[in-house]
């Protein structure tokens, strides 16, 4: 029975690149697999692309490509097994970032490399037509007004099988279901049908298991005694073996570093799931709850009993939009007595903010150290003083000149603070925050380009 | 009877969606989930996140997976405002299954 692989080479977008090219020149790989769109990346991506018509796609396409693009198709001699390429990697802009694929692929002497580009999912202007509409979180689009930058639906898996059977080599998405981007070669190849609901939930509980690489082979995981992981500065990427009958073996390259078995299998499973019997994505409501993992050797799972049931009638809809700006300020205490000298400070600057009349929506003071992470319930549990901690200051304001005003407050401790505080550190950061809605399919129009890219 | 901590028969991993955080409690071995899921319930977890949560959050959920020996609690409202505006240090939540494990029996 044929067997496809399938390799996992980014969980997001600053992810390393090595394992990706690890996974390329020896993982045997029919597909290679990049998932780097974050919520609001894209969100910020349009906003680039606002400034430049040809920006807003991944920042790491070109050197990512540049790396993995001599592996693929068949090789020079026609010899090797045929590798092609999928990635979201065209964020806010896939064509523009087929155009630089294709112009990388001339420059390194590749020729008839065929490079498509999907596009469809931003539906800010059919958005704009209802301003009515309402948001999760209460909303409307109207009410936020020229302060959404971005509106793109989850696409599913149709594009991306389009372009394949268009025999392309690299699939370059916006926003497409990260499960999607693995389970779209997976009906290609097997000629899965759209509405065979138990082999979608299988492929997708594979998608689901590689799309955040090496969180499934050992990242996100090592505890030191309780959860070892060998070699995590060579974390080797995860890929997949399936078969037409969705069972999947999940394995790395020989050699790499980190673990795959049923402990991280399980983990990674879970990860991000809320209800396990219904796992929704734009091409099916994905059953978990009775998938069982086997060891089959050293750093080789065999994952099985994912189920399906019919897809969601509508589409998800992330909807980017500017919230204000975040101010923040820090500063470290250290020695006896720092834990005191930290909550004075604190206290100092929280009474500064308001003798000052600094504006702002939401504030957080904190000590890292003691109850940045949990609070200060659960900072509490433990008995003994830390030897040093650090005060964060942090507040969402609607001006930047008022966010301005929060980290310049915490470097004033340096010379009216308590004693001993060192190492100031100030930023500002503009605030794009996401909120979704639901679409009818009908209101999106997929579009498939390949030679009318250039 | 010895002070046993939810670190010694389970590993965890946290999630973010939104506003919400999944963490999974995943049993080392399959004898000991029948006693995980007696001692972990939704009250015991929500006692453990009430200063996280605060006094307006959802109810936390809790799913079972027997065939992995696993838990999910699902805690909507947790990250305050998600990943995007959260003026969190960790606005993921990334660590929120590691205080979980300080549970003790």
């Amino acid at each position: 029975m044929k067997t496809l692989r399938i390799g996992s080479g980014a969980g997001y977008s600053g992810d390393r690149i090595e394992p990706a090219i690890e996974l390329a020149e020896h993982g045997e790989l029919d597909y290679l697999v990049f998932e780097c769109l974050a919520e609001r990346t894209i969100a910020l991506a349009q906003q680039a692309r606002l400034v430049d018509p040809d920006a807003g796609f991944d920042p790491l396409l070109g050197e990512r490509m540049r790396r993995v693009l001599p592996f693929v198709g068949r090789g020079a001699n026609g010899q090797r097994r045929r590798l092609r390429v999928i990635t979201n990697m065209g964020a806010a802009n896939p064509l523009a970032a087929a155009r630089e694929v294709q112009r990388i692929a001339a420059q390194l002497g590749l020729s008839g490399l065929k490079v498509a580009a999907l596009t469809g999912d931003d539906v800010l202007a059919a958005l704009l037509r209802d301003l009515s509409q309402t948001l999760d979180n209460g909303s409307t689009l109207a009410s936020l007004g020229d302060r959404v930058i971005s509106a793109n639906a989850y696409l599913g898996v149709e594009g991306i099988i389009d372009a394949l059977h268009a025999d392309a080599d690299v699939v370059i998405t916006g926003r497409v279901a990260d499960p999607s981007l693995f389970l779209a070669p997976q009906m290609f190849e097997f000629g899965w049908a759209a509405d065979d609901w138990s082999l979608l939930g299988r492929g997708t509980l594979v998608g689901h298991l590689l799309e955040c690489a090496g969180q499934i082979s050992g990242g996100y995981f090592a505890d030191p005694g309780f959860k070892d992981v060998p070699d995590l500065a060579r974390l080797g990427f995860p890929l997949a073996e399936v078969d037409a009958t969705g069972r999947a073996v999940i394995s790395k390259v020989a050699g790499s570093g980190g673990r795959i078995d049923t402990a991280t299998c399980t983990e990674q499973m879970i990860y991000e799931v809320h209800d396990p019997t219904a796992y929704l994505t734009p091409d099916v409501s994905a059953d978990f709850s009775a998938v069982s993992f086997t060891a089959q050797g050293p750093n080789r799972v065999l994952a099985q009993d994912a189920d399906g049931r019919a897809r969601p009638q509508s589409l998800k809809v992330s909807v980017g939009y500017l919230d204000g700006w975040i101010g923040e300020g820090q500063m470290s205490y250290g020695g006896p007595g720092a834990l005191a000298r930290g909550r004075l400070a604190r206290e100092v600057v929280l009474e500064r903010l308001k003798l000052t009349g600094v504006v702002f929506e939401e504030i957080r003071a904190e000590l890292i150290g003691v109850d940045a992470l949990h609070g200060s319930e659960l900072g509490s549990r433990t008995d003994s003083e830390p030897w040093e901690v650090r005060l964060r200051v942090a507040a969402r304001c609607a001006d930047r000149a008022e966010a301005l005003r929060i980290g310049n407050e915490v470097e004033t401790l340096y010379t009216n603070g308590p004693y001993g505080g060192g190492g100031a550190s100030k930023s500002v950061r503009q605030v794009v925050a996401v909120a979704s809605l639901l679409l009818p399919r009908d209101a999106v129009t997929l579009q498939v380009h390949l030679e009318d890219i250039a | 009877m010895i002070r046993i901590t939810l670190r010694e028969l389970a590993h965890s991993r946290t999630g973010d969606k939104g506003d919400t955080s999944n963490i999974s409690v995943i049993a080392f071995r399959a004898e000991d989930y029948p006693r995980l899921c007696q001692w972990l319930t939704v009250e015991r977890v929500t006692e453990h996140f009430a200063e996280l949560l605060g006094p307006h959050s959802p109810p936390v959920r809790r799913y079972e997976l027997p065939n992995v020996h696993a838990l999910n609690f699902v805690l909507p409202g947790i990250l305050h405002g998600g990943v995007t505006r959260s003026l969190a240090l960790d606005a993921h939540g990334k660590a929120l299954g590691a205080a979980l494990l300080d549970l003790a029996q």
